[in-house]
């Protein structure tokens, strides 16, 4: 069964990454990040990075647009559970289909261009749908109000099924069994989990080297016989499922779909979680996806008070000085520390926290003396 | 039996203006099955103009070309290799990402999968096959010992070689090779000439657009000269050598 | 007739600000082949200094007027603005005249900005691939914008039109139709004037002095520029700071027509990138027609027709048009072949 097979190493880091997700109730207590919330936003946010970088990370292509394929997600998963059921099976199976088909028509037609002239493209698209979904297809999409449950949806399946409307509004279950916090957040978790093994099913596939080759020189791949747009089409539509899940799974969690979802502020975010863990790196997205929301979850929560008590052990005039300087920095300014670590990645360290990472490994292997062993090059290189 | 000798690559009265300017009149090139075929000139003869007509880069104005039976004017690239006829660069085109053995392996898998297909069951480490071919081709050309390096890495003259064996593993039908000492020094001029009369042996057909006299003369079978646009003069090497028009548009121009 | 008239000119304003932005990103792309993210947010950043000024100058000193009682019985509070203070009568004037004045202080500072960017930023990343520099520049981008709202808040800030300029002109009566027929906003007159005359002073600039034309040289071949034994990246490090001026004086005229806010830049950058590209990378003029083109092509479909036979079209149109364009003709209107295809 070459299907389940990784090569041994591979497997050590998906053992590994397993136990870290599954652990995340115990390990983020200290860090108190430790309630269901915050913990499903981690493991969404990270699925839909893994998949953002099928796509950025292997072939190259910087889309702009991928919030819209999650925007498609959570309308379908809400949607399913208005008309169909409360189950979240088919929600999660509409959504990815759903975001499919959206992403194989945008991508179709936006790769058929490279360069920035893509990233345009994909940026229009996305733009394209989010005004629509604020204008003209409100009665899908509700507008401005958010898509919503309500307690006199259909759901024809629940019914053929004999559930009883109840008085308040039913949450979303998987087989009967309500998925309210931790519950939620395991469910999501086991879903990432699948989505990282297929992620490393990609790295290590004859067609994730295509795909990494697109990006280092298109040009002899042509020559080499392959036909690159379908390699990167299909990239393109495995990442569009990655962002539809996860947008599935944010309605899962919060039965709500709002337009906002789809901004290019929110493409713009996932390219900033991308890059800052490491772009093409497999953990990379998912520990940048982390790092951001929590940092996010913590800065924003930050007020003045406790600027000052943070600060305390400074003299009164230098405090509020500083007090004052930090106050920006956090609460409502938190996004412009983002974007300042994220320029500073972007301008020193390209590679991100995984490059980060391994630099700091060899300095530490180096003066160990136990460098790598790189055999000295024969012929000089030019 | 027909003891004509097999034309598998046919440049049938081929024309090329840019505006009012003729890069090429009147070529007729016909490249036997097995042979080495190079065609020589000056700079600026059109040679290169020549090189992206056949591989179909360069719509001709007027005339064809055809391999085997096959139009290839306005065909992509892709599919005008997956009909066997393969291209080495001018400068070296490789991966320099990937490591060399990946590149090697890569063109492997175009021959067997094709242009598309989503392979994902089986990991790259379960290629055997596929691996096995490519460190023999490596081996060949003697970069085996390198293969887990980037190929970004390289020397010039090392990526030249990673390109022949890419291409090699293909087992083209028509290799089509660009000036593939150019820009080199004597050094790896000399090894690249050692491989290429290396693989001369495995007779496959060629076609070899060069400057340089020199690498022409130890390599090919049959040799059409280029000046101005035209073919001037056509024969074995040895015609061409002493042929005077040959010695014109050489020395009146520049000598190699 | 009117209504065609009429939708002609509410385009032509919005137009006109596209244009202006699209030009200082295509001349930064000509020039130092940089994708600017951040060009939105010096549009953004020249609305703001119209605040400023206006802040500025309506900034108040109270006194106690003993003399005086208030209705209530207690001491009348006078509130002087300083700008009265200093300058007497000129003064309120000046605080009406705040928008226009702002360009004053918009220019200098656009420059300086401009220029430490390019010099600070941008220029360690000709090397670095496009991707990239989308990146840093994005970056910047959300900086420059998160500076301003962590100083001037979230909401927009309304700055008024001067006195002299409130209320709407009878465009219809000019062209003979009858009276009252066809009005028009007499500030977005002035503005599309204002932008027209910037446009022409830029290309003006570039075409008849030697200054300009170094640079267009440079836009053609940088090498042989170079050869020549010409700085030229001195010259397209001014011309960033140029583009900045640009994007700057037409976010200051810009705020009376929207009410500035700190995500205007995100805002119009997307749309203006949208021209450039429609218009052709690169190309200057290409800048300059699909501003105005997008800008009357959306004024056109957001009349109540063309929604009632096509819905949502005006949300849309734009993005269309850029699509439609980068798929047939992928160097846009008036752009060079081959730029930026990889």
């Amino acid at each position: 069964m070459d299907i389940l097979v990784l090569p041994r190493k591979d497997l050590i880091v998906f053992i590994c990454f397993a136990v870290v997700v599954l652990a995340m109730p115990i390990w983020l207590t200290p860090f108190g990040a430790a309630y269901p919330g915050l913990m499903q936003k981690f493991v969404i946010f990270a699925l839909f990075a893994v998949g953002y970088n099928i796509l950025f990370g292997l072939t190259g292509y910087l889309s702009f647009g991928h919030a819209a394929f999650l925007g498609v997600g959570s309308y379908t998963a809400v949607w399913s559970f208005k008309l169909l059921t409360m189950d979240v099976l088919p929600a999660l199976v509409l959504a990815v289909v759903l975001s499919g088909i959206f992403s194989l028509a945008i991508g179709y037609v936006s790769l058929r261009r490279s360069g920035i002239y893509f990233s345009i493209l994909t940026l229009a698209f996305a733009q394209m749908c989010y005004n629509l979904a604020y204008s003209v297809l409100t009665p899908i999409t509700n507008g401005e109000t958010s898509l919503q449950l309500s307690r006199l949806d259909a759901r024809v399946v629940d019914a053929a099924f004999g559930v009883v409307r109840g008085e308040r509004l039913p949450s979303p279950s998987l087989f009967g069994v309500e998925l309210g916090g931790h519950a939620g957040f395991y469910l999501c978790a086991v879903v990432l989990l699948v989505a990282f093994f297929v992620a490393q099913k990609v790295f290590n596939s004859p067609f994730g080297m295509m795909l990494k080759a697109i990006k280092s020189n298109q040009t002899r791949m042509s020559y080499t016989g392959f036909n690159t747009r379908p390699y990167a089409l299909a990239a393109f539509v495995i990442s569009g499922m990655y962002a539809g899940l996860a947008g599935g799974l944010l309605a899962v969690t919060d039965p709500l779909a709002g337009a906002e979802r789809m901004q290019w502020t929110a493409s713009g975010e996932v390219v900033l979680m991308t890059i800052l863990g490491g772009v093409g790196t497999l953990i990379g997205p998912v520990i940048g996806a982390w790092l951001i929301k929590y940092l996010e979850n913590i800065f924003s929560a930050f007020n003045d008070a406790m600027l000052h008590r943070t600060f305390s052990f400074l003299p009164d005039g230098l405090q509020d000085g500083v007090v004052a300087v930090a106050s920006k920095f956090v609460g409502e300014g938190w996004h412009l520390t983002l974007g300042l670590v994220f320029m500073l990645v972007v301008i020193f360290l390209p590679g991100g926290i995984m490059e980060g990472a391994r630099r700091i490994r060899m300095a530490f292997g180096q003066r160990s003396g136990s460098a790598p062993q790189t055999k000295p090059d024969p012929v000089p290189a030019e | 039996m027909d003891q004509r000798p097999n034309i598998v690559l046919h440049v049938d009265d081929v024309f090329k203006s840019f505006g009012g300017l003729h890069a090429l009149s009147d070529i007729d090139l016909q490249v036997e099955e097995g042979k080495t075929h190079a065609i020589i000139g000056p700079n600026g003869a059109g040679k290169s103009t020549l090189l992206n007509v056949i591989i179909g880069r360069i719509p001709p104005s007027r005339g064809a070309v055809v391999f085997d039976g096959t139009i290839l004017t306005g065909k992509k690239p892709h599919e005008i290799n997956q009909l066997g006829v393969v291209r080495v660069f001018q400068t070296p085109e490789i991966f320099p990402d990937l490591s060399v053995l990946q590149n090697v392996m890569t063109p492997a898998f175009a021959k067997r999968d094709g242009a598309f297909r989503v392979a994902l069951a089986r990991p790259l480490e379960r290629e055997t096959g596929i691996r096995d071919e490519a460190l023999h081709m490596l081996e060949d050309v003697g970069l085996v010992d390198r293969r887990e390096v980037h190929a970004g890495a390289l020397s010039r003259g090392d990526k030249r070689r990673l390109e022949l064996a890419m291409c090699l593993i293909q087992k083209p039908r028509l290799l089509l090779l660009d000036e593939p000492t150019a820009g080199m020094s004597r050094h790896d001029t000399n090894t690249t000439i050692e491989l290429l009369k290396k693989i001369k042996s495995r007779g496959m057909t060629k076609v070899i657009i060069e400057h340089d006299m020199h690498v022409v003369f130890s390599l090919a079978d049959k040799i059409s000269v280029l000046a101005g646009g035209r073919i001037i003069a056509e024969g074995l090497p040895s015609e061409v050598r002493g042929d005077p028009r040959v010695q014109e548009a050489y020395l009146g121009g520049e000598h190699a | 007739m009117d209504a065609i008239l009429a939708q002609l000119l509410n385009g032509l304003d919005k137009g006109g600000a596209y244009a202006l932005i699209a030009l200082g990103l295509t001349l930064v792309f000509g020039t130092l082949g940089v994708v600017n993210f951040a060009h939105g947010a010096l549009f953004m950043l020249g609305a703001f200094c119209a605040v400023t000024i206006r802040l500025l100058l309506s900034m108040e000193t109270v006194t106690i007027d003993p003399e005086k009682l208030s209705p209530w019985g207690t001491p009348l509070e006078v509130r002087t603005p300083l700008a009265q203070q200093w300058f007497g009568d000129w003064g309120s004037v000046m605080l009406d005249y705040s928008v226009p004045l702002a360009i004053l202080l918009a220019v200098p500072i656009m420059l300086i900005l401009g220029i430490v960017m390019e010099r600070g930023l941008i220029k360690h990343f000709y090397k670095r691939p496009h991707a990239e520099q989308i990146l840093v520049t994005f970056g910047l981008a959300i900086v420059l914008q998160e500076i301003v709202k962590a100083f001037f808040g979230p909401n927009p800030i309304p700055q008024p039109v001067p006195t002299d300029f409130r209320g709407a002109a009878d465009v219809g009566a000019w062209f003979g139709l009858q009276a009252g027929a066809v009005t028009y906003p007499v500030w977005r007159l002035v503005y599309l004037l204002f932008s027209v005359g910037i446009l022409a002073a830029v290309f003006a600039f570039l075409r008849f002095t030697t200054f300009g034309m170094v640079v267009r040289a440079g836009m053609a071949d940088r090498e042989t520029v170079g050869i020549l034994g010409i700085n030229i990246d001195r010259r397209f490090t001014i011309m960033f700071g140029l583009a900045a001026v640009v994007a700057g004086v037409a976010g200051v005229m810009y705020t009376p027509l929207l009410p500035p806010n700190y995500h205007l830049g995100m805002d119009f950058l997307v749309l203006s990138f949208v021209v450039v590209v429609v218009g052709g990378m690169g190309s200057l003029p290409g800048a300059v027609a699909a501003g105005f083109l997008l800008g009357i092509v959306q004024s056109f479909a957001s009349m109540t027709e063309i929604k009632s036979l096509l819905p949502g079209i005006d949300q849309i149109i734009i993005y269309l048009i850029a699509v439609i364009i980068l798929l047939v003709r992928p160097r846009g209107l008036l752009g060079r072949s081959g730029v930026m295809e990889t």
